[in-house]
């Protein structure tokens, strides 16, 4: 029987993880990176929950911080979305690569 | 010593520049009035301190000390000396007469004076100030308002005002830089000297002369470029005409005035006295340096046709006797050197303020586009030709003995190099001539039939500072007296620390 | 008791002229009249104070051993026990600066008085007034100077007022520039002189005249004999160019541009001589160096030579007598330089008489022509103006050196003291030149006031202000010369360096050659000038020697070669400068600032504004971290890391 040990766990968060910062890295629109942005923050969510289980299964630490991410995470998709809007009002695109006002 | 005199000295300017905040900006007269009420209690009050000081005690007088920073043993230190006095007076005389010399202002005249003002300020408290935080504080405050000055009031010639105001601004901080990198080493060094953290003068002193050989020389070199920069020592000049010429009236007043002896003052009471071994090392370098700024900024004037940057490069020459009177590190060389920086500051004071409303009445300050001005504005060729003898040296104007004095002591030390530097008088009377006929003399030009004399309040700056250049020239010992009073005991301090460590 | 006041408060005769100079600027100056009134009246009382002085100086013969000296401290610097140098302001009264108190206060004043006239319905008036008195004020100061650099300071303060009254006429182009060029050409040679000073004050250690001529004397106590030559002839580089001596005279005719009572007053009788007069009072400094005064006299007889040739193709009538006034000037240097104060100062006594008078007369004959100033263009005057013109004719037998007239003692004693020094050459310059001033002084005579009148000229008699400083100068310039005749030699007995030389027989020979020379010259401008109608014979001289006589017309191309040296070695090195500050210095410092934009604007393209790259940078560095602590362990990536970690 096949348990299921930390590294499991570890290795599905690192996989998660690293879909999502290729999202982040090169999806083109706007919502996409957000989407990745999410599924980052999840694989940390995974992370600190299974460290949590694992090595202080008496306390719930990760699991509280994990809810906190949760909400933290809720808040900055709502900004972040009314950001998009915002552009895309403006811009008429969702486009990152249009986005590159920053810039001097 | 009850009263606080120096702090009100200080403060008037600015408490002046305070009220300006909430006058109206319509009210030009009210602002005027102000402005020069405010440097009027100033110059008073510095007057009377310049007499009142006792100068046989000599030492710090009028001293006013407040713990601050303590961690930094950083103190609010404010006293005068014999060497900080004639700075102090002569900021002060300048101030009054650059808030006259600007009375035409016609564009923002509220910004113009409260900017004016704080300038003032800051330069005081660099003279007043012996605490070398607050020295340094006092002089980064001092270059931001001549930025935003030049750039909204000044005029583009050959360079632009922006050019310009960018120029000496930048010029200045560099040299700033340099010199908070000596000052924070020295203060760093100094405290396992002193075992506690003590910024003033004196303690500096105490500390600085007993590092080794090696640190001061590294350190005078640090604090030599920045002092020296800011003296516009050659070749680190550069910054000068052009930004003179670019600046307005009362800017190029108090900025060659007495911005510049800043450097000479800090040279003198913090580089020299703190350093002697190091100053004594650079000294044949002073020397030389000043001789080539002597000789190359005067043929650099006799090739100019704009006034004001003839009275750019003089000032530079000028300044050159300066930086030879320090390198000869004895009283009579000291003496001539705060002497010099007296009156090259009232000289140049005086001829700005004139070039100042030569350009407001002519819009012009191109020479050969002059001449016969005489004529029709016979007092204000007056203030132009007593600068002008003034910056030739002539006997009986301000500027004769503490050249004489100079001489005296760098052909005493240097024998045949001084006589380069002595030579620049003969090319000085060129140029100066040479401006003041081509611009004053010959037959009048018609288009300047209208003209009006310099009449009223415009005349301040040429009674106020004539009677400085002549009275000073006839007596110069009261001038030398409060000087000396100040240089001998710096001197003493620097021989002994010379003969204790002279093998060095 | 007066004369006892006059005697110690001697300093008073400057003053009075300068608190007129003050009067007339703050107070006086819309008002010509009451200016000119200040002015004469302050330097008329100034100078009844100076005749009681030189009366108390020249009653008592102590003051000729011991200078009567008294002095206010100045200026100190240093404090006791360390190099001090204490510079004082007093006031030395000897024969010497008594003779000059008196002779400046009393010609100032008449040539003062004589302006009142010359100078009616300026515009100008009241300053020129005003000028006067400064001058008077700083040539004053400059003879009873107690200390040397007080002298330099009113030796600069007459070089100003020289400034300021040569270019009076400021509207003029050529007075603006003749005002400038006697000032730098003065500075130049001050530079000499201030070298000097310098020297002198760190070697001895005092400046003030007595002692200095005490330590002087003992100078291998202080120095080297290497030095004090060195000294000795940067001193004397600044009475070169005040006493218009060669290569430096050229701002002297040029200086005519002034009005005329100025160049009668600064640039003949008073300023000028303040060359010779430091050099006179100096001369315990240069009699300890033989070649010093070698160099004195031979400078002094080439320059009175010089100027004498010049002086015989001039057309204008001021320039001749500036010309002669360099020459003659030349001769009281060759005196000094031979060693003879007596002779020297007995010449500047006299020819500040003549020479004043014959400025004065040549100033009356400008009033009257309307300032045409070519002598060919003038003839016949003495019909119209007698009293200019027998006025100036007394100036001319004077400076010719008939006898009685002043100039002939004068000049003979120093041709005597030549002879007798031993300087044969010298003496043959100086006898020459003799020759020649009676040459061209007659000539101008007899072109201007003698022949046929031109019928275009309107002359008429000067105003009575004008003509009393004639006649007394003139009467000056016939008596003066008596006091010093070598049968009663009473100069000879005050004015005197090391000892009095009472010589005792009287040199016959030179005397009568001397009058024969000038009677020489006289004689051949009569033939040439007055004579001959038409002036044939000048006209094929001319001719024939063509090249000589353009070489004496343009004054030997001096000017020429410093105006070609001012405009091309001067201004171009300056151009040279400058062009090398702004693209060479400022070149630099515009580099650094351009290499600061350069950096940026590189490194600015790595900013491109896209989350995404932020982002990616990001990354790699966490990785870049990350891969650093896994191999190679925690103690190097601290190491590596800093703080950080």
């Amino acid at each position: 029987m096949l348990t299921i040990s930390l590294t499991h766990y570890v290795v599905l968060s690192a996989i998660l993880f690293s879909i999502g910062l290729f999202g982040v890295l090169s999806k083109k629109n706007a919502i996409s990176v957000l989407i990745c942005i999410e599924l980052m923050l999840n694989a940390v969510n995974i992370n600190l929950i299974a460290f949590s289980k694992y090595i202080t299964p008496n306390e719930f630490i990760g699991q509280i911080f994990a809810i906190f991410v949760i909400t933290v995470a809720a808040a900055e998709v709502g900004v972040g979305l009314a950001i998009i809007i915002a552009i895309y009002r403006n811009k008429l695109s969702v486009n990152l690569d249009e986005f590159d006002w920053l810039k001097w | 010593m009850s009263f606080p005199v120096l702090p009100v000295i200080l403060l008037a300017p600015l408490a002046a520049a305070l009220v300006l905040v909430f006058v109206p900006k319509d009210e030009h007269k009210l602002i005027k009035s102000v402005a020069a009420i405010g440097t009027f209690v100033s110059m008073a009050l510095s007057f009377y301190v310049y007499f009142g000081y006792d100068q046989t005690l000599g030492g710090l007088q009028y001293v006013i000390r407040h713990d601050w920073i303590q961690d930094l043993g950083v103190t609010f230190f404010l006293a005068v000396d014999g060497i900080s006095l004639p700075m102090l007076l002569l900021t002060n005389l300048i101030g009054f007469s650059a808030i006259f010399a600007s009375w035409n202002i016609g564009t923002r005249p509220r910004e113009f004076f409260i900017l004016l003002l704080v300038l003032i300020t800051g330069v005081m408290g660099t003279f007043i100030a012996h605490d070398l935080f607050i020295f340094l504080l006092f002089y980064e405050v001092v270059v931001i308002p001549i930025y935003i000055m030049v750039v909204i009031w000044g005029s583009s010639k050959r360079v632009t005002k922006e050019y310009a105001a960018m120029k000496l601004t930048i010029y200045l901080l560099i040299g700033s830089g340099f010199l908070l990198v000596g000052v924070i080493a020295l203060f760093t060094k100094s405290i396992s000297i002193l075992g506690a953290p003590d910024m003033s003068f004196s303690a500096l002193a105490i500390a600085g002369s007993q590092l080794s050989a090696f640190d001061q020389k590294w350190l005078f070199a640090l604090l030599l470029f920045g002092f020296g920069s800011l003296i516009s020592m050659w070749p680190f000049h550069s910054w000068s005409p052009d930004g003179y010429a670019g600046a307005p009236t009362a800017v190029s007043m108090i900025h060659a005035g007495v911005l510049k002896k800043i450097g000479g003052y800090g040279l003198i009471k913090v580089a020299v006295v703190t350093l002697p071994v190091g100053a004594h090392f650079w000294a044949p370098w002073m020397a030389v340096l000043g001789i080539a700024g002597v000789a190359y900024a005067a043929f650099g004037a006799l090739a100019q046709k704009d006034l004001k940057y003839v009275v750019g490069y003089s000032s530079v020459s000028h300044m050159g006797y300066v930086m030879i009177a320090v390198a000869c590190l004895d009283v009579i060389g000291l003496n001539g050197a705060v002497a010099n920086m007296f009156a090259h500051g009232v000289m140049a004071a005086l001829f700005f303020s004139m070039i100042g409303f030569i350009y407001e009445k002519t819009h012009t300050r191109w020479i050969p586009d002059m001449g016969g001005l005489a004529h029709q504005t016979p007092k204000l060729a007056v203030g132009f030709m007593m600068a002008a003898m003034a910056s030739l040296g002539l006997p009986g104007l301000i500027s004769f003995m503490p050249e004489f004095t100079i001489f005296v002591s760098a052909f005493d030390n240097y024998g045949g190099l001084a006589v380069i530097g002595i030579a620049g008088i003969i090319i000085t009377a060129l140029y100066v001539l040479r401006a003041g006929a081509n611009t004053l003399f010959g037959p009048p030009r018609t288009e300047y039939d209208h003209l009006e004399d310099i009449k009223g309040v415009e005349l301040v700056p040429l009674v106020v500072l004539g009677t400085v250049l002549v009275v000073g020239g006839l007596l110069p010992s009261l001038l030398f007296d409060m000087i000396n009073s100040g240089v001998v005991p710096l001197h003493a301090e620097i021989s002994n620390v010379l003969q204790l460590g002279g093998n060095l | 008791m007066l004369v006892e006041f006059a005697l110690h408060h001697a300093w008073l005769v400057p003053l009075l002229p300068a608190l007129a100079f003050l009067i007339i600027v703050f107070l006086a100056r819309p008002w010509p009249k009451l200016s000119a009134f200040i002015s004469v009246g302050g330097m008329a009382t100034a100078c009844f104070f100076a005749t009681l002085a030189a009366y108390g100086v020249f009653t008592n013969h102590q003051y000729t051993e011991h200078p009567l000296v008294y002095a206010a401290r100045w200026l100190t610097l240093g404090l006791p026990g360390m190099p001090e140098l204490q510079i004082n302001v007093g006031v030395q009264l000897d024969p010497t600066s008594a003779m000059m108190l008196f002779m400046v206060s009393f010609i100032a004043t008449f040539i003062q008085l004589y302006s009142v006239g010359y100078m009616k319905g300026d515009p100008g008036f009241s300053v020129f007034f005003s000028y006067l008195s400064l001058f008077a004020a700083s040539m004053l100061l400059l003879v009873i100077s107690s200390n040397l650099l007080q002298m330099f300071i009113a030796w600069e303060l007459v070089g100003l007022c020289s400034y300021l009254l040569i270019g009076f006429y400021s509207h003029k182009i050529s007075a603006r520039e003749a005002a400038k060029k006697a000032f730098v050409t003065c500075r130049v040679a001050d530079f000499g002189l201030l070298l000097g000073i310098l020297g002198l004050v760190i070697t001895f250690g005092t400046l003030d005249l007595v002692e200095l001529s005490e330590r002087v004397a003992n100078f291998r106590e202080y120095t080297t004999f290497g030095t004090m030559t060195l000294l000795a002839i940067l001193v004397f580089i600044g009475p070169i160019a005040k006493s218009g001596q060669f290569p430096l005279h050229v701002w002297l005719p040029d200086a005519m541009e002034g009005p005329t009572p100025v160049s009668a007053l600064i640039h003949a009788a008073t300023m000028v001589v303040a060359g010779v007069y430091l050099v006179g009072r100096m001369l315990f400094l240069f009699h300890e160096v033989p070649v010093a005064m070698d160099l004195v006299a031979i400078t002094g007889a080439f320059t009175a030579l010089f100027a004498a040739t010049i002086a015989i193709t001039q057309r204008e009538i001021k320039r001749i007598l500036a010309y002669s006034t360099v020459s003659q000037l030349g001769y009281m240097m060759l005196a000094l330089g031979v060693g003879s104060l007596t002779a020297g100062m007995f010449h500047m006594w006299t020819h500040a008489f003549f020479k004043a008078l014959m400025f004065l007369g040549a100033g009356s004959v400008l009033h009257a022509l309307h300032h045409k100033a070519d002598v060919w263009e003038m003839g016949g005057l003495v019909k119209k103006m007698p009293i200019t013109s027998w006025t100036f004719v007394i100036g001319g037998l004077a400076i010719a050196g008939i006898p009685p007239f002043a100039g002939f003692w004068s000049k003979d004693e120093i041709l005597v003291v030549t002879l007798n020094g031993g300087h044969y050459i010298l003496y043959a310059m100086a006898a020459f030149t003799a020759f020649l001033t009676a040459f061209y002084m007659w000539r101008l005579i007899f072109l201007a006031f003698y022949g046929e009148e031109k019928p275009e000229n309107h002359p008429h008699e000067s105003p009575w202000t004008m003509c009393v400083p004639l006649i007394v100068l003139a009467a000056g310039a016939m008596t003066v010369g008596l006091l010093g005749t070598p049968w009663n030699n009473i100069w000879a007995e005050w004015i005197f360096f090391g000892e009095a030389h009472h010589s005792g027989e009287i040199a016959w020979g030179a005397m009568i050659s001397s009058a024969v020379i000038a009677v020489a010259g006289i004689y051949l401008a009569y033939t040439l000038y007055l004579k001959d109608k038409e002036k044939v014979k000048v006209k094929a001289l001319a001719e024939r020697y063509k090249s000589l006589y353009n070489l004496s017309f343009n004054k030997y191309y001096i000017d020429e070669m410093y105006l070609w040296f001012n405009h091309t070695m001067v201004d171009g090195s300056a151009k040279l400068f400058y062009l090398f500050d702004i693209y060479v210095v400022d070149g630099i410092v515009n580099g650094l600032g351009g290499f600061g934009k350069l950096s940026g604007e590189g490194l600015r393209v790595l900013q491109t504004g896209r989350l995404q790259n932020y982002a990616l940078v990001f990354f790699l560095g966490v990785l870049a971290i990350a891969v650093l602590m896994v191999f190679a362990g925690p103690s190097t990536a601290s190491l590596v890391l800093g703080g950080v970690m």
